[in-house]
């Protein structure tokens, strides 16, 4: 009967260890963090929408200013269309948009809002003047309001009621003009 | 007098070249100088497709704008600014070294250099030779003594 005797084992240093698995942690968490944006979809129904301002391209102000907030439209429907010239199913929906918009401009009670994502000025301009377009346009600048809204692509769209929380959305083109204005219509009171 | 005249004349000719519209590039750019712009940019609509193979219309409006800004004189850095500043950092193939986009510098060599110490210490301890058995101590060799003589005993009893 002998007793082996075992040599001391030397492990890792601890701070080695914690060092490891911090990183570990860390990681997961960013990776966590991403997969969540990513899963999140667009903003819904029920938020409040933050502040924001657009730029708007000469010719298509708002009320002389080019540049826009959303605080200064308080108490109005603010229909915000992401659009962009190279995108075909924008197309779909781009006279009516403008339609919809003659309805309700001299109401003064409803406020449409182009938002060109990801494109070029020029071919942005000939997309409005080839379309008519006449309400208020700006880039997304820094594609910060796409971000904002986490849109997934274009077209879409976000109408967002007079206390200011956001109460549709659209992904993708608006079928027909009684389309939009059955949703407007209702947020529209006195 | 001959002579007069062929300073007038080339007095004329030098004052008609200063006062030419001088263009930012003689030469329209080349497909390969706005695509090595166009290589370190990256179309939010496309992701993880470089801006100089992306085949969508956006990505070929972007090109032209690198091509037209290339003519107007721009240099690659002021080309990249423009994206930067009209559709977010996020364009940029190599992020800007500012703020958390650090991580994404720091954090590989750091793990690399983590991963390769860890490496180096565990392949050393495999090759280290294994130490000899220890010694008996006084302690354990009581505990020897005790039982060869309990087993002298046994075998003399056998006996």
């Amino acid at each position: 009967m002998t007793e082996s005797i075992a040599a001391p084992r030397r492990g890792m240093p601890v701070w080695i260890q914690v060092v490891i698995w911090t990183f570990l942690l860390l990681l997961l968490v960013i990776v966590g963090i991403g997969l969540r944006r990513t899963q999140q979809g667009t903003v819904q129904p029920g938020e409040v929408i933050p502040d924001f301002t657009l730029t708007l391209f000469s010719g298509y102000e708002y009320a002389g200013a080019s540049q826009l907030s959303l605080s200064d439209l308080t108490g109005k429907v603010i229909v915000i269309n992401f659009w962009a010239s190279w995108c075909k199913p924008c197309e779909q929906e781009a006279a009516e948009l403008q339609q919809a918009w003659e309805i309700y401009q001299p109401s003064g009670r409803v406020v449409f809002l182009g938002v060109d994502y990801v494109d070029t000025e020029p071919e942005a301009r000939a997309y409005l003047k080839k379309f008519g377009i006449t309400f208020p346009n700006g880039p997304d600048l820094g594609t910060r309001l796409s971000q904002l809204f986490r849109i997934q692509g274009v077209p879409e769209t976000y109408i967002i009621d007079q206390e200011g929380v956001l109460s549709y959305v659209k992904v993708g083109p608006f079928t027909s003009l009684e389309e939009i204005t059955s949703i407007v219509d209702g947020l529209i009171r006195e | 007098m001959k002579r007069f005249w062929i300073t007038i004349l080339m007095l004329f000719l030098s004052a008609g070249l200063l006062t030419l519209p001088v263009s930012a590039q003689e030469q329209p750019p080349t497909d390969d100088e706005v695509n090595a712009i166009a290589s370190q940019l990256y179309c939010p609509v496309c992701e993880n497709t470089p801006l100089d193979v992306c085949p969508t219309e956006a990505c070929r409006q972007w090109r032209a704008l690198i091509r037209q800004q290339l003519i107007e004189g721009k240099s690659e850095a002021e080309i990249k600014q423009y994206f930067v500043e009209n559709y977010g950092a996020r364009v940029l193939a190599e992020p800007p070294r500012t703020g958390l986009n650090w991580l994404v510098y720091v954090l590989p060599p750091a793990i690399i250099l983590l991963g390769a110490f860890i490496l180096i210490r565990t392949l050393r301890s495999w090759t280290r030779p294994s130490k000899p058995p220890a010694e008996h101590g006084p302690a354990n060799s009581g505990t020897q003594d005790e039982y060869i003589r309990q087993l002298e005993e046994e075998l003399k009893l056998r006996k």
